[in-house]
């Protein structure tokens, strides 16, 4: 299962509500979501200690667009919209954490 | 593989409708087909033919038109949405329709994905 | 259609701040109307909307809430809450105004992985 997030771990707890309840699988990061994934953000730990249970994606355009291309955390898999489109068929099903 | 979009925010108050969109092209581009798009909530906002930005600006309305003359994608407006947004046939955007919320299920349905945008 | 998929609705957000949580019970009726098999998760501030006593007659707006009762009439009967979000919010099941299923999050985490269909709100 693929499991969209689009909120900075920083204002909503939806990036936590999703790692406390989804069971394993892709976690792709996109618009704000991205946040948590720049070296040296306050959730940066609780983001390295998700990868060993989930395969964590990034959209590199809304990294970019944030001025934080260059502060992704190692281990993180960088993907463009074509990228998102594969995780989204490789996956049964995706589910937008809202 | 057949892909359904849902648009639950409206145009440049949320990025909710550039990522589907960019989603939608990508997947056209990699030769999936996207069979509909159906706008939800204040999405339906993106269908309004009144819509006009800056010349500098990305011009969301119509690009989601080029896309439904070009490649045939389905956009649907959920009526109950629509008309409590304002949102009329007499100001809807060219290719997009206005149907009733069955359309987002069936698109559940028949596609082999639903990809939801919002906030 | 003769065609069923596993339709699960996950609710997030609070009643009335925005309209999220009524459209989004209006897609529920329809999703069992063209007989789905539809189940609707309560997570985080998605367990207000199942608070007892919704008095909105001094906000103008319209109380949706007695639809959750009529949910049973469309034979929705799978409406689960997550026991830590409700907990968090003070809240018991005594609170709630319809009968659902208490489950944890990894058990709410299983039951997603069942599904055709996500839709989140």
């Amino acid at each position: 299962m693929l499991h969209i997030v689009n909120k900075s771990p920083l204002t909503s707890n939806t990036l936590d509500s999703c790692l406390s309840t989804a069971t394993g699988g892709d976690i792709l990061l996109i618009e704000d979501g991205v946040y948590a994934v720049t070296r040296g953000n306050a959730v940066e730990a609780k983001l390295r200690a998700a990868m060993g249970q989930f395969r964590v994606h990034v959209l590199m355009p809304d990294l970019e667009a944030r001025g934080l291309g260059d502060r992704l955390v190692e281990g993180v898999l960088p993907v463009d919209y074509a990228g998102f489109v594969e995780l989204a068929a490789s996956n049964k099903t995706c589910q937008s954490w809202l | 593989m057949k892909f359904g979009i849902v648009v639950n925010e409206g145009p440049y108050q949320h990025q909710a409708s550039d990522s589907a969109y960019l989603f939608t092209k990508a997947a056209i581009e990699n030769g999936h087909e996207v069979w509909r798009v159906f706008f939800y909530h204040d999405g339906v906002n993106n269908a309004s033919r009144l819509t006009e930005p800056p010349q500098d600006d990305r011009h969301i309305v119509n690009r989601w038109s080029k896309l439904a003359e070009e490649h045939k994608v389905d956009l649907v407006v959920c009526v109950a949405a629509a008309l409590r947004r304002g949102i009329k046939e007499e100001n809807l955007a060219q290719g997009f329709r206005i149907s009733g919320l069955g359309q987002l299920v069936e698109a559940g349905i028949k596609c082999d994905r639903l990809v939801t945008f919002g906030d | 259609m003769s065609e069923v998929k596993k339709f699960m609705f996950v609710n997030r957000k609070a009643p009335y701040g925005t309209i999220y949580a009524l459209e989004s019970l209006e897609v529920v009726l329809i999703t069992a109307a063209f007989d789905q098999d539809v189940s609707l998760m309560f997570l985080d501030d998605g367990v207000y909307q199942l608070k007892k006593g919704q008095q909105t007659k001094g906000i103008e707006t319209k109380n949706f809430s007695p639809a959750y009762r009529a949910l049973e009439d469309y034979d929705v009967e799978k409406l689960y809450v997550e026991k830590e979000s409700m907990q968090a919010r003070g809240l018991t099941e005594e609170d709630l105004l319809v009968s659902v299923t208490v489950l944890s999050r990894a058990e709410m985490g299983a039951l997603m992985d069942e599904q055709d269909v996500v839709l989140s709100y």
